[in-house]
């Protein structure tokens, strides 16, 4: 008989670090997202075709073979990464690529006449995006956050194949320990299950946060 | 290190290997997962609630846990209750179920879009369960799918060079082996990286011009 405590206390530590990876990506995706999203709405060519190629490049290519691009080709181009950066890196601008498109689409979304009411009341450019525009798209880009973290936080598996101990791979530890192979990987399977539950929870409370006192104004 | 196009043009054949292996494993993939959907759709229908009830928590289920951890359950739990899957098998098996789970709510949106109206009028013109499905309902639901369908088959085709980790010689799995053997990185990686940008960029214009042809249905 095994005795299974100090190896749940190991697949514990591999979802600390897969929760580390999840806020941090997240972190680093919201900001791309934005970044590249109000860049495909820029004035300026230069800027739109920049933020084009990031997000073609980025959801045109495997999370994968950019996490392995981004760990074993960039040290040869000088630059060295711990596996933690480098898959921070991959994950927050692969999801920040998918998030930019939602970014845009928000604000694509809003009605015309927003527009025509800020220029109306003489508001600049920036600041009708920051008190007309953003606040009302924000709403609508809330519940595709929420997938997209999800996405990132099943993403996240995709580290151990890089030498990160995450919950994947401390399954795959616990596995190899023990010759078990049913105990380790439905724990990892029910640990992401709840994580990807609780997001949920999570967005959908912050949603109906955020609609409080817009009911009658908007949808 | 020195980008090398004689070492590209030597590994090309072995990485075409791959690539035959990744498309293969894409085109199953989306087979097994168009049938899988369409029978989760089918069972959350149903009006036995136990059916539905736990066929949709499954699915949830499914959505909620990485695909990666998935594969390693079919991979190395199945075998201990004495199903014994080959690679190629196991790996289709994992990306049909998890992708099946996503084009379930691609039915299910489709089917939920055909207006009411024509189910009251088939009922009214006295047209079978199952002569409503196949000569008015599935018609008109089908042509609206096709585009958010094939969306799904090029996020999948992004997703098969997980399939490496349960050791499918696929296209990201021929470069790590020459990448292991010949100690050089930067080609093969940076191979891998080109060849699904393109396929994507050649699938995106293809999904441009379904969603084009069947996006919409005239009224």
């Amino acid at each position: 008989m095994i005795d299974w405590t100090g190896y749940i206390g190991l697949i514990l530590d591999g979802a600390l670090v897969t929760i580390q990876l999840t806020i941090m990506g997240s972190a680093l995706a919201l900001v791309m997202a934005f970044v590249a999203g109000l860049g495909r709405l820029s004035r300026f060519l230069a800027v739109r075709s920049l933020a084009t190629a990031y997000i073609e490049f980025f959801r045109g290519t495997s999370i994968f073979v950019q996490l392995f691009w981004a760990y074993f080709v960039l040290p040869f181009l000088g630059i060295t990464l711990t596996p933690l950066q480098a898959g921070v890196l991959a994950l927050g601008l692969n999801v920040g690529a998918y998030g930019a498109e939602v970014v845009r689409g928000a604000i694509q979304s809003i009605g015309k006449e927003q527009y025509e009411a800020c220029v109306a009341l003489n508001l600049g450019r920036w600041q009708s995006m920051r008190h007309v525009i953003l606040p009302q798209a924000l709403l609508l880009m809330l519940p595709t956050f929420g997938n997209n973290v999800i996405e990132l936080l099943k993403g996240t598996a995709v580290v151990s194949l890089i030498s990160l101990s995450d919950l994947t791979f401390q399954a795959q530890v616990v596995r190899a320990q023990t010759g078990n192979t049913l105990v380790p990987f439905t724990t990892a399977l029910l640990i992401y299950f709840a994580l990807a539950s609780l997001i949920g929870w999570g967005m959908r409370s912050l949603e109906r946060r955020m609609a409080r006192g817009l009911d009658g104004v908007r949808v | 290190m020195e980008w090398d196009w004689a070492f590209v043009w030597q590994i090309f054949p072995t990485m075409v290997e791959g690539a035959k292996i990744t498309i293969l494993a894409t085109l199953l993939g989306s087979v097994l997962a168009a049938i899988v959907g369409l029978g989760i759709a089918l069972a959350r229908r149903s009006s036995n609630r136990v059916l539905s009830r736990s066929v949709g928590f499954a699915a949830e289920f499914i959505r909620g846990t990485p695909l990666l951890v998935q594969l390693y359950f079919i991979f190395y739990v199945l075998p201990d209750i004495g199903i014994l899957l080959a690679p190629l098998v196991a790996g289709v098996i994992g990306l049909g179920l998890h992708y099946g789970t996503y084009t379930a709510e691609v039915y299910r949106a489709g089917i939920d879009n055909v207006p009411r109206g024509q189910w009251e009028a088939a009922k009214a013109c006295n047209i079978s369960a199952r002569q409503t499905w196949v000569h008015i309902i599935i018609p008109q639901a089908l042509p609206p799918m096709i585009p958010a369908l094939a969306n799904y088959f090029i996020a999948m085709f992004k997703e098969t060079p997980l399939l490496s980790a349960i050791t499918v010689l696929e296209l990201m799995n021929q470069a790590k082996s020459v990448a292991n053997s010949s100690y050089r990185y930067i080609e093969p990686i940076t191979m891998v990286g080109a060849f699904f940008l393109a396929i994507s960029l050649v699938a995106v214009f293809g999904l441009r011009w379904l969603e084009r042809r069947y996006g919409h249905i005239e009224a």
